[in-house]
């Protein structure tokens, strides 16, 4: 590979021209040899999707609060909620999660799903806190990507939340503490 | 439980895109070479083969429901049973077992399990987000949905836990890109080295282009049959099936949100001690625990109590480099820990192929001769019938007759395992393959 030169190229889009006829040949036994037609079928769609039993860490979220929950039979604590425990299935009461927790693992997104793309080059982690069973997926702010390294791994990092809330999980997000 | 065989397989070659083609016509291209590959004629086809399942992941990328249905009538097998089996990147290892459940429970004397995906219709950055949700679209999707993302996370934590380097991930790339050199039915048949794999493009750190397989469009199809079914099918071809039989299977399963995942004991494998792992909290985001307990299973049904001696190849379900490396460990190649240097040692690479390294151990197992999905493609449906077709093709001894070459076939082969996963290591299955005639 590394001797085969690459040639600029550009970036291919979605739009193009609209076409209403295609050529259609004399003769039917050529019609084996056309090029298939393409044509652009728009998919686009507002879903009504509820929170369901996880709604209260959405409203945390709102009042500047990260939410989880825990079980009070066999103690399994969750750093993401769940409403029922998976170790005895006794539904969980909510609690609190420290503010400050630390970098369990990290990724560096230099390229997405289209819809993050303008966001890229963005961090992801999972945070991890000493008395929580489970983690946390989050993005990391206020750290150059350009600087990734495994020495992130074990970061004190501490939770902010927006103030004009989206009411999505992406309202809290952590800085190094 | 019936003994079951799998008699004859078939793969459209995986392509970026198949414009030329609707996912129907491009299942029929494997089960016409099912077909031919034993001598059996379509109409024969129709009337013995007593049911099939059908593997398509995505419904978003099709933009069709119901589409075993469609391809049921296209390949004439209507009237009779069909059904959809899908879990994401499992999707078509959770077929071939479905295939073997049927036979096996003795619904079916003969069935045939055919998969596709389509995934060039949409741009791969949307292709992306139709992946992603499969993650959580409450608390993981929103957070920037990407699964390059989710599995660069995880081998993060397993380059911190245990030292894994991006060279040995580099290695997992050069050893499959240069496999499918000499594949003709995979998509990026190219030599390279670990340079080209570190210096292509940086997708989720620290894995590149290179360490990721692409989106394919492609199908794959597998025939099962009890002794039976391959006694009706002998008299009808007039040919004598090579079967290979199916020994064992295996599944596993963990919690979707990668968040969720335990950190405790491992499960161990016949060859291991408690001892081995005492302060590794397991698997937390660095293993698969799913892979290990369909390992268990499998292997445990097949009575392989030492698997790297016990196997003569794997096709395992490398969409990525690292999730190569991670399931080395859980299929106890080698212990939990150790999968970096377990590529290093050369041992999975195809014996007497010159990859340009130093291998000691070059050989010893070698795993995804094909070039695995890093090379040949990952069209989701068809991928683990894919792999299915190639182990059949190995334990028969008959890659040559298929692809052409004779390079890949490994000498005197005779039992395979073959390993189909879905997303961070959520559904997996480990099906066991032996030469069985
Ligand atoms: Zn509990």
């Amino acid at each position: 590979m590394a001797e085969k030169k690459k040639y600029f190229k550009l970036p291919e889009t979605d739009d193009g021209t609209t076409v209403f006829k295609v050529p259609f040949p004399e003769n039917l036994e050529h019609l084996k040899e056309m090029s298939p037609i393409y044509i652009k079928q728009p998919y686009q769609i507002d879903y009504l999707h509820s929170y369901g039993q996880d709604s209260p860490f959405f409203a945390g979220l709102t009042a500047g609060k990260l939410l989880s929950t825990k079980c009070p039979k066999c103690g399994y604590s969750y750093g993401t909620p769940r409403l029922h425990c998976m170790y005895c299935g006794t539904e969980c009461d909510w609690v609190e999660l420290p503010r400050e927790g630390y970098v369990h693992c990290f990724t560096v997104c230099h390229f997405g799903s289209e819809a993050f793309l303008p966001e890229t080059p963005f961090i992801l982690i999972m945070v991890e806190w000493p008395d929580v069973d489970t983690l946390f997926l989050a993005r990391l702010v206020d750290v150059d990507p350009a600087d990734a390294s495994l020495d992130w791994i074990g970061m004190k990092i501490r939770a902010q939340f927006r103030r004009n809330c989206k009411l999505n999980p992406t309202d809290v997000y952590f800085v190094p503490a | 439980m019936r003994d079951v065989f799998v008699v004859s397989g078939g793969v459209s070659k995986f392509a970026k895109a198949r414009p030329d083609r609707t996912f129907q016509p491009m299942v029929k291209e494997a089960y016409d070479y099912v077909l031919q590959d034993i001598g059996l004629e379509f109409k024969q086809a129709a009337e013995l083969i007593e049911g099939s399942t059908a593997s398509y992941f995505s419904d978003h990328f099709g933009r069709q429901l119901m589409g075993g249905a469609m391809t049921t009538d296209y390949l004439g097998l209507c009237p009779k049973h069909n059904k959809r089996i899908e879990g994401g990147g499992a999707t078509g290892g959770l077929n071939f077992q479905a295939g073997w459940e049927s036979v096996a429970s003795g619904r079916f004397d003969i069935v045939l399990t055919y998969g596709w995906e389509t995934m060039s219709h949409v741009n791969t950055w949307k292709g992306n987000e139709f992946i992603a949700l499969a993650s959580d679209v409450s608390f993981d999707y929103p957070v920037g949905g990407f699964y390059s993302g989710y599995y660069a996370m995880m081998v993060t934590r397993h380059m911190k836990e245990y030292g894994t380097t991006v060279e040995q991930l580099g290695l997992v790339s050069v050893k499959n890109h240069n496999n499918a050199f000499y594949n003709p039915y995979a998509q990026k048949r190219m030599k390279i080295n670990i340079e080209d794999v570190r210096n292509s493009e940086m997708v989720a750190w620290p894995l590149t282009m290179l360490d990721i397989c692409t989106m394919s469009d492609g199908a794959a199809a597998v025939l099962f049959a009890s002794e039976e079914g391959m006694k009706k099918l002998e008299k009808a071809t007039g040919n004598t099936i090579k079967p290979t039989k199916v020994v064992g299977v295996g599944g596993g399963m963990d919690a979707m949100r990668m968040a969720d995942r335990p950190h405790g004991k491992v499960p161990l494998l016949p060859h291991e001690n408690a001892e081995d792992y005492k302060n590794l909290k397991y698997p937390g985001v660095h293993s698969f625990r799913s892979g290990r307990n369909a390992s268990i299973e499998a292997y445990k049904m097949a009575g392989i109590a030492d698997p790297i001696n016990e196997l003569d190849f794997i096709e395992l379900h490398d969409a990525y480099t690292s999730s190569e490396i991670q399931t080395y460990e859980d299929m106890g190649l080698c212990k939990y820990g150790e999968g970096g240097g377990f590529v290093e040692s050369g041992a999975p690479f195809m014996p007497g192929l010159d990859y340009g390294y130093k291998l000691p151990e070059q050989g010893k197992i070698p795993v995804n001769p094909s070039g695995g999905l890093i090379a040949c493609g990952h069209p989701v449906g068809a991928t683990g019938l894919m792999q299915a077709v190639f182990g059949h093709w190995q334990c028969q001894g008959t890659i040559d007759k298929h692809f052409g070459d004779k390079t890949l076939q490994i000498k005197d082969c005779n039992r395979g395992a073959i390993h189909s996963h879905a997303g961070t290591g959520t559904y997996v299955t480990v099906s066991i393959l032996e030469k069985g005639f």
